[in-house]
This record gives C-alpha cells, structure tokens and sequence, in this order.
C-alpha cells in the first residue's frame, strides 16, 4: 500500500517521449553492432572477477569479443522493440539504465579483445570514485528539495577536505578529523543558509561567492601553513574492515563489505535519505516546501526553519564528502584536489532526478567513466586514451540532454519565501 | 463557535485595507463578504487566518481573544481557509495534502496514508464531498482540487470555514455541488464565510451579508430584505447598471478564420477535435461551454501558445497558423489570457511597466535604445483612472494588487493597443458588477470601432450580455452556432450538456449528395 507514497519519482511520459527512448534504445543497439560487433576480431576477452578474502574464487570468464557484442546489441534491439510496441510505462528510466549498461559493457569487451582484464579492480576502482560524487549528490537532494539551490557542493568538499586533514592530524584522531570536516561543511553552509534564507541573495551569486572562497583560504592555508608544517597534513586515513561472512562472498563480498566506515556510511545515508524523504512526514514536509513553500505555511509549517535546518544537513554531507578525499582516501590535502568533483556531483544529483538512488547510480556512471580512463592506458587500444575516455561521458550527456530531458525540478527550488 | 473580528484595521504602505472592521460569524450561519475589487475581503480573511497580522483590532474566538501570529495558531483554534489561489501542492496526491502539517505516523515518522485516508474518507461521505485519495492533484478538475480545499480544512477540524471567491472557477454544475456542501456544513454547525461576486449565489445561501467599499464596512443585511441590484449599489457606492446597452452588430468581412483544427493538451490527449469558424469585423463571437471542453487549448493555439496539431488559421488574408504571439501582436491581434497570473503579468514588475509589457519598444514609450519613464508613467496614470484600477501608486508590485485588479490592469494593457481581433478568454472572472459592466462596454465600443470580438467564456450571463453569434463548445467540437437573436438560456444550456440540435441545420452551401463527389 504505501507504494502510493513515491510520487517524487512518477512523472508522465508522452507518447512522443515514450517513442524517443525506443528509437535510441535501437540506436545504440546498432552502434553496439557496427562499433563493437564489427569493430572486433576473432579474440576473446578475459575478464578475473575475483577479490582478495573470498571463500573461494570464480573461474576467469572467457567470451568471445565480437559474438558477445552481437548479443548485447540483440538485447538492447529487443528492449527498444518492446518499448515501441507497448512501452515500458514508468520504469523506463530502469530499462534506461539497462541499455547504457548494456552498450557500456559491449564497449568493454571490444576494449578486452585479445586481452585480460581484471573486473573486479575496476568495479572497486568505480564505487570508490562514486563515493564523494554520491555523497555531494546527497548534499544537493536535500537543499534543493527544500527549496535553496545549493551549487557551492565543491566548495563545502574543499574546505571541509582540509579541516578534516587539520583537525585530523592535529587531535592525532581520525573521527575527531571526520566530525571536523563534517563541521566545516555546516559551517559554510549556514551562511549560505542565511545568505540566500534570510537576506534572499540569488543562490547562484551566494553559491559562487562561497566556492571562491573556499578555494582561495584552502590554498592560501596550504602554501602558508601545510607547506611549512608537513605534520599538519599527515592525518593518516581510516583502516578497511570486513563484516565478517558476507565479505567472503565471490566478487560481491570484497567489494562491498570489505571497505572502511565512510564508505559504509555512503551506502546507509542513499538508504536513510531515500527512505526520509519520500516515507516519513519530515519528507513530506521538506517537499512541500520546496514546491510551495506558501501551501506549506499556510497548514502551519514553519518554511525558514525547513529550509535552515535542510541545508545545513546538506553542507554537513557535503563535508562528509570532502573528509573522504583526504581522510578516507588519500590521507593528505593537495591545493584545489576536489578539481571539480562537486560540479559532478551536481550533474549525478540531476541526473539521478533528486533522488538519491539515483543519485547513487548515477556517480556509479561517472565513477565508472574515470576508472575507465585508467584502465583503458593498459589495455593498449589502438586508440588515444584520452579519446576513448570521453565515449561513456558523450553517452551520458546525450542520456542526460535528449533523453532524459527534463527533469522535475522542485517548483520553488532557487526562490527565497516572502511572508507578507 | 462564534468568531468575531472587532475593530480589525490592516495597512500596506500606501493603503489602508481595512479599516475598523467589524465582523461575527456564528455555528450554522453562512455570513456572506461582499465589495468592489480592492475592498479588503481577502486581507481581511487572512487576517483572520493569521497569514497577516492585523495593524490594530482583535479577534474573538467564542468570547475569548485570540493571538493569531500565524496559520497554526488560526488552524489549532478551529478556523480553515480555501483561499482564492488554491493552496495545493500539484505534484502531490489528495491524501498527503490533506495530512500535510498534521501527519498520522506509525513509528520511525513513518506516514500512514491509509489511517489518513480512512478519515478522509469518513469526512468526505459525512459531508458530500466526493474525492479519490490517492489522485494527483494536478490532474484533478478544479471544482475536485476546490473539495480537496474543504476536506483540509474539515479534517483539522475547522469550525469555522472561509471560502474566498470559491465559486470563480468552477462550472455551473460545480458550483450547484458547492452550495449543497455548504449547506450540509452549516447544518452540521459550522460557521461558513463566503466571499462571491455573484450577486446571485449570495442571495441564495446566505444567512447574513456583509458589504465592504474601500476596506471599511459599510452595510449590512439579509437576502431577504435586498436584491441584487441594491447589492450592486451598496458596492460601488453609486448606482451601476447590471446591462451593457449594445446596439445590433452589422458583421463586414471575416478577421478570422479556424478551419478543421485539432489540438492536444500536456498529456497529448486530443481536446480539440476539427473545430472551424469565422469572426467578422464589428462582432462578437462567443464560445461558450462548460470549462474544460478544450476552449482553453484552442485559444492557446490560436494565439502561438501552443502547438496546432491540424488545421488552419487566417487573419484577413494571411496564414497565421502557429504564429508566435509577437507575429499576431504585430498584426494588431490583442490577447486578454485566462490565467492571468501565469501568462498576462510579471508580479515582481511594477504596475506602470505591467502595462506597457506589449508596447515598450513603441513610441512613445520608447526612444532609440532607451524607454522613455515619464511617457511610460504618464501612460500608467490614466489606465489606472480609466479601469479603476484600485493601487497606492503606478510604482507598486503588481502582485501587491488584488486578485481582481491584476484583471483589471491587464485587459487595460490589450486594451491600448489598435485592434483588429481581440481575443478575449474569461476576461470578467472574478471582478466585481462595477468592473464587469466597465469591461463589456469597453469590449462592445471595440466592437463598434471595427474590431472583431473572440469571446471565451463559462459565464452565460456573460456570453447573453455580449454575444451577436455563439457557438457552444463540447467535448472538444463545437456542437452548434446561433445567432444571439435565436439563443435562449436554455437552448445554450443543453448544448453546454452537450445535447445537440434535435434536427440539425444542413451545412451552408448546401453539398450535391450522390457518389463520386
Ligand atoms: N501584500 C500586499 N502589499 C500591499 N498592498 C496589498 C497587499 N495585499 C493587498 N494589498 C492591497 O490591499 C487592498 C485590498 O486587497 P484585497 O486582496 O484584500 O482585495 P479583495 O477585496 O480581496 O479584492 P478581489 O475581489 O479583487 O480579490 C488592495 O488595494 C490591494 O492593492
Ligand atoms: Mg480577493
């Protein structure tokens, strides 16, 4: 019964729409053939799908390049077909991701042809890229959803990456570092909050302002301070552990239950966060107010108080996020190292339509595209990495442009709330 | 309950929109609120409702006073309110708008829909009020969003209802359904505020009625000691006379021509369904129908705001078929819009320059590459004299204006403008008597000037009033013309219902029969 409760997620289709996904569904299914299928020689690719600590290891897969790229485009024709024929309705967007997958895999095994590659480092390598896009997105989901734009994500990783590293390495704790970064974050973010809450600034301007900020104090801070006090940068990172049984699992266990805390702590806030906004009533408060915010007052709740109170959750994920390129990472700051990874996480935020599964899924895309790159240098593939590396990008952008197309945004995200 | 406003006076910068008001409304009385565009009914119920506060006076819930400093307080005293613009949240089903704000849990915070909806439901069959819980707003009629209203308020208890302008948007059927919810609330004891600018409905349900004139009480009364011309007067504070006087139309050549036009809506369903017809110059040609048969799609088409699926428009000569709004502008085609908060005005925008949206980039409002302010301003002062546009100042937010003057002000903007074809869709919804006879004389003196008239309307007074042809419209065809002369109540009535002609009229010219043609 309370299925009827997701109406974030449901949104109309048009038939014209509906057809459009059909119609790519069938286009990629013919690049998968002409690019992969035909593109590919005689050889194998062999893929290991084994982690360390398993009870016991797969067998390495062995499948034909070509062969399996005609299969995959045959599925992508089908599920393109059945769309034209009678369509999908509203798990579409599912079907959707079935196919990228689809056609990112068959781009994979044209890549492995006549050569072996390790599956498991590279899903490994993807979820721990996801991670800081995820949580950025997360932050994002729940300011905008009340209605403030929040585009100073970048700018709330990179202060709060350096405060953790600061906090860290000067308490000589790591969860002292970790609640000091995740504090930075709700710093910035209460004057965001207060900018755009209280003195109604364009969100945008006060977005702006704040990740010029950050960028200039944390480099300023590294040249003058880390530079010269190389300890103050040393916060060390927190250590990997196993939940004990499932870890061992062949492929699934390592890469899921055999990480360190915050990367637990990721997989629980999609859940936590999902699950609150879209069940419980401060979810549908939180959405009221970000579709309409006088509706909501006028039922007696407190608009400003929503909207203070989800930003700051939201600049303390995105602190969150930024303790885990250094403290749960790398273990050192490097002037500017979010490089852009909060703009990322804006795009996953949309594409993955405020909803933090989807958000999730769609870090896993970018994640995904960044290992590639590493990985593709390997295989030694007759063309320039760099090249190669836009393909899973230029899919996303024409996934996220013309397929996709709209997003339903919160009807009053980005407005400030007047009262009289 | 018993629920009294003393000495209540609220001021905006510049206006005083109450003014030592005194008003009581008691369990099982419908007191009705009337006055000009302007008066002060809405400010006065949302002072009541605690979204203002007031400047001075009190209120008084059953003897006792009351702070009211916002909603939750004005809801936990048993006061609800329907207001003008609908306070739902579209994208939301019926059950979480109504629980919003007093949400039934089980544990974790968890909503339960289902508790919820049980007493709903229970509220909606007590009281006649027929909804489907777990419906999208969005996709709901009006006259079913306006229920959703009711049962919010119902299931916070309220005791006392207010319904601002309620019966503005809905279709006659609807607005029978309301009357009977109203009063099976009154017998059930609440105390019902009703704010209407049809003289009729108010004579009909209400117990006691309350004029206000620029935000001060100035009568009041019961149906039976008045009529509705009496009304009218007490209103405006002058006599008004409720008829236009319009002399014959003599019809010259076509303006417009639709031929065979298919339109669909958001959810492509197809709502105009190969309508044709033609306006002359020096007439009026109302569409009159039930809302929601599709006239809101055609005009949408007709004007460049939404796609045309077939079909074929002409003005005069030329194909405007899918023509963007500045093209028809420019071919001095003027548009009053139905929404008027979405497409006729800029809230944030300032009344002079609301009223110039159009023709900014003319003389003289325009010199070279700058506008000309004084011109602009000088412009502003006279529409707002000649429509009555009730404003502190020109240099006012438009949406500072009241529901009634934001009409005002933006059929006074396509009013200025040379005309060839005026297209006019409800342009008299929600205005007051004095206002709606402004209007009609104002359209009728265009049509006399030589411009042809394209009325929509869901009014029949209004299409009586100012019709010379009317073609009604149903399920997205139109079911029939006739000339005013022709037309009776009652016969456009069932065409409304969609009842066509017993022995329909051959088409003209006349068609050889026989195969082969
Ligand atoms: N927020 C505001 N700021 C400034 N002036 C306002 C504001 N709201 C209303 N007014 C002014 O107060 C007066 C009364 O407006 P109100 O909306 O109460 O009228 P109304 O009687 O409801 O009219 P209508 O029948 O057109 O809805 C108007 O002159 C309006 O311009
Ligand atoms: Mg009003």
């Amino acid at each position: 019964m309370s299925s009827h409760s997701a109406t974030v997620t449901t949104s109309r289709i048009s038939p014209a729409r509906a057809r459009g996904f059909g119609i790519f569904f069938i286009f990629l299914a013919v690049a998968m053939a002409v690019l992969f299928g035909m593109g590919s020689g005689p050889d194998s690719a062999t893929f290991g799908l084994n982690g360390p600590d398993q009870f016991a290891d797969l067998p390495t897969v062995e499948i034909p390049a070509a062969g399996t790229a005609y299969f995959l485009a045959v599925v992508a024709a089908f599920l393109g077909g059945m769309q034209l024929a009678r369509g999908f309705g509203h798990r579409i967007y599912l079907v959707l991701g079935v196919v990228v997958f689809l056609f990112i895999f068959a781009f994979l095994v044209w890549a492995t042809e006549d050569n072996s590659l390790n599956l498991y480092g590279m899903l490994q390598s993807t979820l721990l890229r996801a991670i800081p896009l995820t949580l950025g997105a997360i932050s994002g989901v729940l300011c905008e959803k009340s209605g403030v734009v929040n585009i100073a994500i970048e700018g709330m990783m990179l202060f709060s990456a350096f405060m953790g590293v600061i906090i860290g390495s000067a308490s000589g704790n790591l969860w002292i570092g970790l609640i000091g970064g995740a504090l930075a974050g709700g710093v910035l973010s209460s004057v965001l909050a207060v900018l755009s809450i209280r003195y109604r600034v364009d969100q945008i301007i006060a977005g702006t302002v704040l990740n010029i900020f950050a960028l200039g104090i944390t480099s300023y801070l590294t040249a003058r301070v880390l530079v010269e006090y190389q300890n103050l940068n040393n916060p060390g990172t927190f250590r990997q552990f196993s939940i004990p049984i499932v870890s061992k699992i062949p492929l699934i266990g390592p890469l899921l239950f055999r990480n360190n805390i915050l990367i637990f702590l990721t997989f629980v806030l999609v859940g936590a966060v999902w699950f609150g906004l879209n069940k419980t009533r401060w979810g549908l408060r939180v959405r009221a107010v970000g579709e309409h915010p006088k509706a909501a007052d006028t039922v007696g709740i407190n608009v400003q108080r929503v909207r203070y109170r989800n930003v700051i959750m939201g600049g303390v994920v995105a602190g969150l996020a930024g303790a885990y390129l250094t403290l749960g990472s790398v273990g050192r700051f490097d002037e500017n190292m979010t490089a852009g990874k909060g703009f990322i996480a804006l795009a996953a935020m949309l594409f993955g339509r405020y909803n933090p599964v989807g958000a999730f899924g769609a870090a896993l895309v970018f994640g995904f595209a960044e290992s590639l790159q590493n990985k593709l240098a390997i295989l030694n593939v007759g063309i320039s990495s760099e090249l190669l590396a836009m393909a899973p990008y230029l899919a996303t952008l024409l996934v996220v442009a013309g397929v996709v197309g709209r997003t339903r945004v919160p009807a009053a995200d980005g407005v400030p709330y007047v009262k009289e | 309950m018993k629920v009294e406003l003393r000495g209540v006076t609220k001021r905006f910068p510049g206006v005083v929109a109450n003014r030592d008001v005194n008003l009581t409304v008691s369990g099982g009385e419908v007191v009705a609120l009337l006055g000009e565009n302007g008066a002060g009914k809405s400010t006065l119920m949302n002072v009541l409702f605690g979204l203002y506060e007031a400047t001075e006076g009190e209120i008084y819930i059953d003897d006792q006073k009351a702070e009211f400093s916002s909603p939750a307080d004005a809801i936990a005293a048993g006061i609800g309110m329907v207001h003008q613009h609908f306070m739902l949240i579209p994208v939301f089903n019926v059950i979480e708008n109504v629980m919003l704000g007093l949400e039934e849990t089980k544990g974790m915070g968890r909503l339960d829909e289902d508790k919820a909806s049980e007493r709903l439901l229970s509220l909606s069959r007590e009281h006649g009020l027929q909804v489907e819980p777990y419906a999208v707003i969005e996709d709901l009629p009006v006259g079913v969003q306006q229920r959703v209203e009711i049962l919010k308020a119902l299931y916070r208890n309220a005791d006392c209802l207010i319904l601002d302008e309620p019966t503005a948007v809905l279709t006659p059927d609807e607005i029978r359904d309301l009357i009977g919810v109203i009063q099976s609330l009154k017998d059930a004891g609440k105390a019902i505020i009703f704010i209407s600018h049809k003289l009729k409905e108010v004579l009909e349900i209400a117990d006691q009625i309350v004029v206000l004139r620029r935000g001060e009480v100035v009568g009041t009364t019961t149906p039976s000691e008045t009529n509705e011309q009496e009304l009218a007067t007490m209103m405006v504070g002058r006599d008004v006379q409720l008829e236009v006087s319009k002399t014959p139309s003599e019809p010259g050549t076509a303006v417009l021509r639709v031929t065979d036009m298919h339109v669909r809506d958001d959810r492509e369903v197809k709502v105009v369904n190969g309508v044709s017809f033609e306006v002359k110059a020096k007439e009026i040609l109302a569409i009159a129908g039930v809302q929601g048969n599709g006239q809101t799609q055609l005009i949408e088409a007709l004007t460049g705001l939404r796609k045309v699926e077939s079909g074929n428009v002409t003005l005069g000569d030329e194909d405007v078929t899918g023509a963007s709004p500045a093209t028809l502008f420019k071919m001095d085609v003027a548009h009053i819009p139905e929404d008027r908060q979405a497409d006729g005005m800029i809230g944030a925008f300032s009344i002079a320059d609301n009223l110039v949206l159009n023709t900014y980039r003319e003389r003289p409002f325009s010199k070279g590459i700058l506008t000309d302010r004084s011109a602009i301003q000088r412009s502003a002062t006279k529409l707002i004299e000649d429509f009555d546009i009730r404003t502190p100042s020109a240099r006012s937010p438009a949406s500072t204006l009241s529901g009634g003057n934001q009409q005002k002000m933006i059929v006074a903007r396509e009013f200025t403008h040379a005309q060839r074809l005026l297209i006019a869709s409800q342009p008299t919804r929600g205005l007051d008597v004095g206002s709606i006879q402004y209007i009609h004389a104002r359209i009728v003196a265009q049509r006399d000037e030589g411009a042809g008239v394209l009325l929509v309307s869901s009014e029949l007074d209004e299409i009586m009033a100012l019709a010379d042809r009317i073609a009604v419209m149903c399920a997205g065809e139109i079911v029939g013309v006739l000339d005013r002369a022709d037309a009776t109540r009652e016969k456009v009535g069932r065409l409304m219902a969609g009842v066509r002609d017993e022995a329909p009229r051959p088409p003209s010219p006349p068609v050889a029969e026989g195969e082969g043609s």
